[in-house]
């Protein structure tokens, strides 16, 4: 309008990103300082240790995670919940600062309402994951540690995506994200196939999130497991994780009890008479 | 009356007209006919060509444009207020790719053209824009769709409309020939198009422009040959007809 560009006035456009967020770098410090720096050399000390994990197959997207939240050597709660609900057929695994997933998703589930209002329908996965990363990359640089898996089952079928606050964003179909991770990945590759049943798949996560409670200092507690279906998501089970690593101990007697009775039937060949 | 309440558009007469949108209606009636058709499984986007100046250079003129790959719309009215409207729509319909990494549905393009036509009816030292809209394509669920926008801003779903020239004579052999069966396959729908915009065209389909949509394919632009032919066949079909009421009568 003529007059809105003679007094240099911006109209606020509906069809951005709505956060009332404040801008990024918007820090009171002092002058000349840098926010990255000062928050390195002044800031509160955040320690992130978790065990999450996500995977993808026919039936859906399962998500699991342990409860621990720790503050570097003391545990703050023993009990936590890693798995955020977004919307009904939407979930995410946070890891990271708790805070920060906590407050984000909350953002991004005013972003995807906002949206569903708008068209009709909710956006994908997909969406709901770029709309996450392009959000948190403009705190790019501040500290933001946000490493999340967003699982959930759109018109395209189970989906599952991996952000993190820098804005990296990967479609895949395995993530484990956090300090136990690397535990938790050497069972899940084991143990993996798209076409596993669905109680296959509760075995799968279960045991990954209990043998990285059991080598991870920062995981523990329990072990929430969450399926995301076509017709939403659901709560499955929370069993502690110290019983969980006890069962799965049991089961190699019984296969070595198995491989004992095997042998009985089939007895091992004689060996060869020696021949002069 | 109506001399005093047309100056600044923000004003409303005294008996609630916006005198400066209905004048713009008055500029897309004066602008060459278009006409849309939604079939079953294509979509069919149809113009009348104005006759060009001799040594005009015919392709730059161009009333159908694609805004994405599944996503086309031709306009009746001023050709530069079109212009500045499908450059913002194919602008939005990128940016929409980038945030959220999804192509923009038919209804969301055709809502953001006339949400941007309303804010010029509501804008103090500008005027509305004086074109109305065909917008027609594909959504991702694979069902067709054929929007109509107006100068004012507002916005309906059509199973066939027209618009520009004529466009009241074309709506109303429309409305007596858009049946199950005329739009039964893609070769019916494409004819019922022409047929339509020979009712009002001169001189048949040398002044004709016509664009389709098939589901899961690109905007494709019918060339004159190709109209030429679909021109024949209708013509065929007409004498056939008139032979068979000869005979009936007879």
């Amino acid at each position: 309008m003529a007059l809105q560009d003679v007094c240099k006035w911006q109209a606020p456009d509906t069809q951005e990103l709505s956060p009332h967020l404040s801008q990024a770098g918007g820090w009171a410090v002092p002058r000349g300082c840098d926010p990255p720096t000062f928050l390195q050399t002044q800031g509160p000390r955040l320690a992130h240790g978790t065990t999450t994990l996500a995977f993808r197959f026919r039936h859906g997207v399962i998500a699991a995670a342990d409860t621990r939240s720790s503050c570097s050597n003391y545990v703050a709660c023993p009990a936590s919940r890693k798995v955020i609900p977004v919307h009904q057929h939407l979930l995410g695994t946070t890891s990271g600062t708790s805070a920060d997933c906590t407050t984000w998703y909350r953002v991004l589930q005013r972003e995807l309402r906002l949206r569903a209002l708008r068209e009709g329908q909710l956006p994908s996965v997909a969406s709901a994951a770029k709309l996450l990363s392009a959000m948190m990359s403009r705190y790019r640089g501040l500290d933001l540690c946000v490493a999340t898996a967003l699982c959930g089952w759109d018109r395209s079928g189970p989906a599952l995506f991996y952000v993190y606050s820098d804005g990296t964003r990967l479609q895949g179909d395995i993530f484990s994200v956090g300090s136990g991770s690397p535990y938790a990945y050497g069972v899940l590759d084991r143990g993996y196939r798209y076409d596993m049943t669905t109680q296959e798949a509760y075995a799968l996560a279960r045991c990954a999130v209990a043998h990285a409670t059991h080598r991870d200092a920062y995981s523990g507690g329990s072990v929430d497991l969450f399926h995301v279906r076509e017709s939403g998501w659901e709560y499955v089970s929370r069993n502690d994780a110290w019983v969980l690593y006890s069962e799965l101990q049991k089961l190699p007697e019984l296969e070595e009890q198995e491989e004992k009775e095997a042998s009985q039937v089939h007895p091992e060949p004689a060996t060869p008479a020696q021949s002069w | 009356m109506a001399s005093r309440y047309d100056r600044a558009i923000t004003v409303f007469s005294p008996d609630g007209h916006l005198f400066q949108v209905e004048y713009a209606q008055e500029a897309v009636k004066k602008g060459s006919t278009a006409v849309g058709i939604r079939g079953t499984n294509i979509v069919v986007l149809g113009v009348e060509k104005k006759s060009v100046a001799k040594l005009q250079d015919e392709r730059t003129v161009r009333k159908i444009c694609a805004l994405d790959d599944h996503v086309c719309m031709a306009f009746a009215g001023l050709t530069a207020d079109a212009r500045v409207v499908i450059n913002r729509a194919r602008v939005e319909c990128q940016s929409h790719k980038l945030t959220v990494e999804d192509p923009v549905t038919v209804e969301y393009i055709t809502r953001f053209i006339a949400t941007l036509k309303q804010k010029y009816t509501q804008s103090n030292g500008r005027r509305p824009f004086g074109i109305s809209a065909l917008i027609v394509g594909f959504d991702d669920d694979g069902i067709p769709r054929l929007y109509q926008t107006d100068p004012s801003g507002t916005y309906h779903a059509w199973k066939a409309n027209a618009i520009g020239r004529s466009a009241k004579t074309v709506r109303e052999f429309l409305e007596k020939n858009y049946t199950e069966d005329a739009i039964a396959n893609d070769n019916e729908a494409i004819k019922l198009a022409i047929r339509a915009l020979l009712e009002v065209v001169q001189s048949g389909g040398k002044n004709i422009e016509l664009a389709i949509i098939r589901r899961n394919q690109p905007l494709k632009m019918f060339s004159a040959k190709e109209i030429e032919l679909q021109v024949t066949a209708i013509e065929k079909e007409k004498e056939e007809a008139e032979k068979k009421k000869s005979k009936k009568t007879v």
